[in-house]
């Protein structure tokens, strides 16, 4: 076989934020590491953030989510990860292999200890006419205004106010497109109110309470006929109305992309704060088995700081294993870590994740304490 | 859901609808495996990324299997979309065919 073998000491699978954390980490500490992605570009979803980051000055507030990623990015060129792009990961078998595509060629990497990183993917809604020309994810929306320079439509209807919802529409304004209305099923907006103030100032209103009911068009999106949602969300009949638009973004939700810990054989828990199923993990991101780690959205869906600080969490972890620090310059760095994700997991928005996060770590302590016990899982 | 009664696209690759997914479990699916192998459900080019989710929700609300019971489907690879001449070129190359 004159395929392309790759044995680094830790492969690292997606180079978005948490990915590139972990890199950074991995490789100062003195690890091997490569990084893929199937990207032509690193960064994942950071270089597509323009807004300003808030929060504290450790988690860059007041810079933008594309600066972000490309201070991150010089910082793993400096320690010296290597980062293939245009590199698809079709597969981690059970004897730990992983399979890729690079540049069209099939390839094969065996690595020590692996993390994965490939992030989460955006949920869909299905209901009438959703399948037409323009209705789409608002991240699609999104990855074509800044990394593919088009315009999906010009006038937007959005649904979902979470901060998906309520970034991408500014965005969307920004590139010049209108946006005509934000509807939300909840009784309240789900996103922070500075973004939805900007774009309440804007004269953009964001109907609570409220659902799309069928999508309108012939060959490709007209309109969207909304309706008012009464107690459990039940359609309130005679409020239905009609509105004229040649794109729907959805932004309800996104959920982890796990199909590789599936294929490896981890251990999955159930958790909806944080997307559904999503794979066990310890306090050093180590799923149940030795050898994968996970960090960012995969474990469970988040945000991009604290994305950041489970990919340096699994950085620190993968070299430690290896031998490349030793557990106290370890234990001090990762402490240093949990002490800035604690912060970011608090408040109102926060603790709910807190409260899941905490209970996938206690769930695989026990499940690992049970397996090696020889108790039940 | 007092939707009407138009039917719904779930699987957009494989042209799935939400009836024939309801017809897949009154015929006896109780998981997102068993709707997929009935229907094609899933089988397309993302994969399930799309309609999986959906998939599940509908598996959970039939059935009245908890969504933490309904598993996704087996995963194999190759996981993403990968062209085929990604492995004949590989053997071309070699003393093979």
């Amino acid at each position: 076989m004159n395929q392309q073998y790759y044995e680094p000491d830790i492969a690292i699978i997606g180079a978005g934020a948490a990915g590139l954390s972990a890199a950074c980490q991995a490789a100062k500490a003195g690890a091997d590491v490569l990084v893929i992605d199937e990207n032509r570009l690193p960064g994942g979803q950071l270089f597509k953030q323009i807004h300003k980051f808030f929060g504290s000055y450790e988690h860059k507030a007041g810079v933008r989510g594309y600066q972000i990623g490309q201070a991150l990015l010089e910082q793993v060129q400096q320690a010296g990860a290597n980062i293939m792009l245009d590199t698809v990961a079709y597969g981690l078998f059970p004897n730990m292999e992983l399979g890729i595509i690079h540049q069209g060629k099939a390839g094969t990497v065996k690595a020590k200890k692996y993390i994965l990183a490939a992030g989460s993917k955006e949920n869909y809604l299905a209901l009438p006419g959703s399948t037409l020309p323009g209705v789409m994810g608002a991240g699609a929306a999104q990855t074509m205004i800044h990394i593919n320079r088009v315009l999906p439509g010009k006038k937007i209807v959005m649904v979902g106010s979470g901060n998906v919802g309520l970034i991408v529409s500014y965005q969307l304004m920004q590139a010049g497109a209108e946006v005509v209305c934000l509807v939300e099923a909840a009784p309240q907006i789900g996103g922070y109110g500075v973004h939805a103030s900007k774009l309440r100032r804007a004269g953009v209103p964001i109907y609570v309470g409220t659902t799309i009911q069928r999508v309108l068009g012939e060959t490709q999106v007209t309109g969207v006929e909304l309706v008012d949602l009464g107690p459990g969300f039940q359609p309130i009949d005679g409020t239905q109305r009609t509105l004229a638009c040649d794109t729907v973004c959805l932004a309800v939700g996104l959920n982890p992309m796990t199909e590789l810990a599936w294929m490896a054989g981890c251990n999955f828990t159930f958790l909806p704060a944080l997307g559904g199923h999503v794979p066990m993990h310890d306090e050093n991101m180590c799923t149940t088995l030795p050898d994968v780690y996970v960090a960012g959205d995969i474990t469970g869906v988040e945000e991009a700081s604290s994305a950041m600080e489970e990919g340096n969490l699994a950085g620190i972890a993968a070299a430690e294993a290896l031998g490349y620090m030793t557990p106290e310059e370890a234990k001090r760095q990762k402490d240093a870590v949990w002490q800035r994700l604690q912060v970011l997991r608090s408040g109102q928005f926060g603790q709910k994740r807190q409260e899941a996060k905490q209970l996938q770590i206690d769930t695989t302590l026990a499940f690992l304490k049970g397996r090696r016990g020889g108790g039940q899982a | 859901m007092a939707q009407e009664k138009e039917d719904i696209i779930i699987c957009r690759c494989q042209e799935v609808t939400r009836e024939e997914i309801l017809q897949a479990i009154a015929e006896g699916a109780t998981t997102v495996d068993g709707v997929k192998k009935r229907t094609r459900a899933g089988m397309g080019l993302c994969q399930g990324k799309t309609c999986e989710r959906l998939v599940a929700k509908i598996v959970s609300e039939q059935t009245g299997k908890p969504l933490a019971e309904v598993f996704p489907p087996t995963f194999r690879a190759p996981v993403r979309p990968v062209a085929t001449t990604a492995f004949l070129e590989e053997e071309t190359d070699g003393d093979k065919i």
